[in-house]
């Protein structure tokens, strides 16, 4: 997903002259080939991430499309007035592309796990913040961000991710996608929590519960009918994102139907990273086993949903 | 000390008006820079005011935000945006704020008042204006207390390393932040060495001296491989005797109608 991602900022380059990318201090090689295509259009500014958001703020200003990429904690934590003021406030085309969304660098502890990001980035005025599920979808993101007049947040997974998403469904920047038809339940998603959330279906399929799945690769702006729309058509819904369950995904989703459908509150429940930070090291599958985001404890909640909702 | 002169003055009365119209404002912090912008606004920067997005003009960053007063006065005076504006200074629906917002105000070109902000976005600009192969230049003024932010230091790297020669910074060092002196507060000195040493062509320069200003942008750049630092030398409250060295003075509420009064009578 991240060479996906930053081959596309490769091709976006040749197709379109205002496009400039930044990096902090990223492994040897990144993005070589565009470096020698287009040597004044690519920077390496050293680890100083207030410093290259605020100057990528000075080229959209001047008319660029400057695309920053490092790794997720060090462009949200690091530099957030400059996001906020330099990007929000001026409300600027930069593009944030953020390595190691969640767990991906789970050896590396806790001031290297972006959990609380998608939240942060989230209560920014005029920030797009969008999580993709998988390389191919990347790529149709990616190919859309040229044209969209806003900072976006963009989270990178590991990579490798297995790939589930489909042409066919097309991808608009702020229209969640549908994955999955059910009627007995609804996983609501971001990022590459897609792929757990139809493991954890797939496996319900089996007692004969046909749960949904909707994809919401842009947490904001929030696709709100899309998933009220969905919310209404089932008894039970579980939010499952891998971050922390304070302001994100589920939050959002929370607060939507508080404003929108009061009614559907009670059948939302929210998986995620809890309320504190990590205290293991290990891998990220261990750690999202830790942190009880797996397709078993997903389908786990979903069942319970179902029974306090009534269904069978 | 130079005396003001009846420009010099007169920009300052422009500034009271809104002081007065507001009711508060950064006295001290603009009062430190209004020879720097008028030479700026006067003699060297391209602009026009009745275009204020035209590309080939020179970009002015006002990184130090809270000196916006200084700013208004003489955007106002170059027809940037009608003179009674900077009546409302601070009102609910005024476009001239404590700190200054593009968009908002015709001639501004970031929205500052957070500090350290302005010279990562001017190094921005400049490596822009370099790609589009533009001559249009770009000066940064930052506060004293301001260049306390690491950030500074990381875009001066940055500008050094890019060899941006058509960005200058310009330090209104009136030696005394919100707190109290700078040197008490946390040393800038050898702040010309510093400079020096980040990779920039470097000068001082009395901040009040107009003439003595103009000569020293007339020869920006100072070194044509290399960004230009200019360390202002300048009082803070610089006008205003009860004011100048006064940290009391860098930004007030509550001004009275005596306090206005106080203030016209030194620049009669």
């Amino acid at each position: 997903m991240r060479k996906t991602a930053l081959d596309c900022v490769h091709e976006l380059a040749t197709i379109d002259e205002r496009v400039v990318f930044v990096g902090s201090d990223l492994g040897p090689g990144v993005l070589a080939k565009m470096r020698a295509e287009f040597p004044e259009r690519w920077y390496m500014e050293g680890v100083s991430e207030q410093h290259i958001v605020g100057m990528a703020a000075g080229l959209a200003m001047e008319g660029f499309v400057p695309y920053v990429n490092t790794i997720a904690t060090f462009l949200t934590r690091r530099c957030y007035e400059q996001v906020a003021v330099d990007l929000c406030i001026h409300d600027l085309p930069v593009r944030l592309i953020a390595n190691g969304g969640g767990g991906v660098y789970a050896p590396l502890g806790p001031t290297h796990l972006a959990i609380e990001d998608i939240a942060i980035m989230r209560a920014l005025p005029n920030m797009t913040v969008v999580a993709p599920c998988d390389a191919d979808e990347m790529r149709r993101f990616m190919h859309r961000t040229l044209e969209w007049p806003h900072p976006i947040y963009i989270r990178l997974a590991k990579g490798g991710d297995r790939v589930v998403s489909d042409a066919s469904r097309g991808f608009e920047i702020g229209r969640s996608i549908r994955m999955r038809d059910g009627g007995d339940g609804l996983f609501v998603t971001t990022g590459v929590m897609t792929q757990v959330a139809l493991e954890a279906a797939a496996a319900l399929d089996a007692e004969g519960v046909r749960v949904a799945v909707r994809h919401v690769h842009t947490v904001k702006p929030l696709d709100v009918e899309g998933i009220l729309g969905d919310v209404a058509r089932v008894p039970a819904v579980v939010t499952v994102e891998e971050g922390i369950v304070n302001g994100g995904l589920g939050s959002a989703v929370l607060e939507a139907c508080s404003t929108e459908a009061p009614a559907e509150l009670a059948k939302v429940g929210r998986i995620g990273i809890p309320d504190a930070f990590p205290s293991q090291y290990g891998s990220q599958q261990s750690l999202l086993a830790h942190w009880g985001i797996t397709a078993e404890s997903l389908a786990d909640a979903m069942r319970a949903r179902r029974r306090a909702a009534g269904a069978r | 000390m130079t005396a003001l002169d009846e420009r010099s003055k007169y920009l300052r009365r422009l500034i009271v008006d809104a002081l007065k119209g507001g009711g508060r404002g950064h006295l001290g912090s603009s009062m430190s820079m209004v020879e720097v912008l008028r030479v700026l606004y006067d003699s060297v920067l391209r602009y026009r005011a009745d275009d204020p997005g035209w590309a080939g003009r020179d970009r002015f960053v006002l990184s130090k935000g809270h000196g916006c007063l200084a700013l208004y006065a003489i955007l106002a005076d170059k027809g940037f945006f009608p003179m009674e504006e900077l009546l409302g200074f601070c009102r609910p629906t005024s476009r001239l704020g404590g700190h200054p917002e593009r968009g908002k105000v015709p001639g501004v070109e970031a929205s500052t008042g957070a500090l350290g902000h302005g010279l990562p976005i001017g190094v921005g600009m400049a490596a822009g204006l370099r790609m589009r192969r533009s001559d249009a230049r770009v000066v940064v003024l930052t506060g004293d207390g301001e260049i306390n932010e690491g950030s500074n230091w990381e875009a001066a790297m940055s500008a050094s390393k890019h060899r941006l020669a058509n960005l200058t910074v310009m330090v209104d060092y009136n030696k005394l932040q919100s707190y109290g002196p700078t040197r008490e507060v946390l040393d800038l000195e050898p702040l010309v060495d510093k400079w020096r040493a980040f990779g920039f062509a470097t000068t001082e320069v009395d901040g009040h001296d107009v003439a003595a200003v103009e000569r020293v942008l007339r020869a920006v750049p100072l070194d044509g491989d290399r960004p230009t630092a200019i360390v202002c030398h300048t009082v803070k409250g610089r006008g205003f005797p009860f004011a100048e060295g006064n940290p009391d003075w860098h930004h007030k509420s509550g001004l009275t109608e005596a306090d206005i009064a106080q203030m016209y009578a030194c620049l009669a």
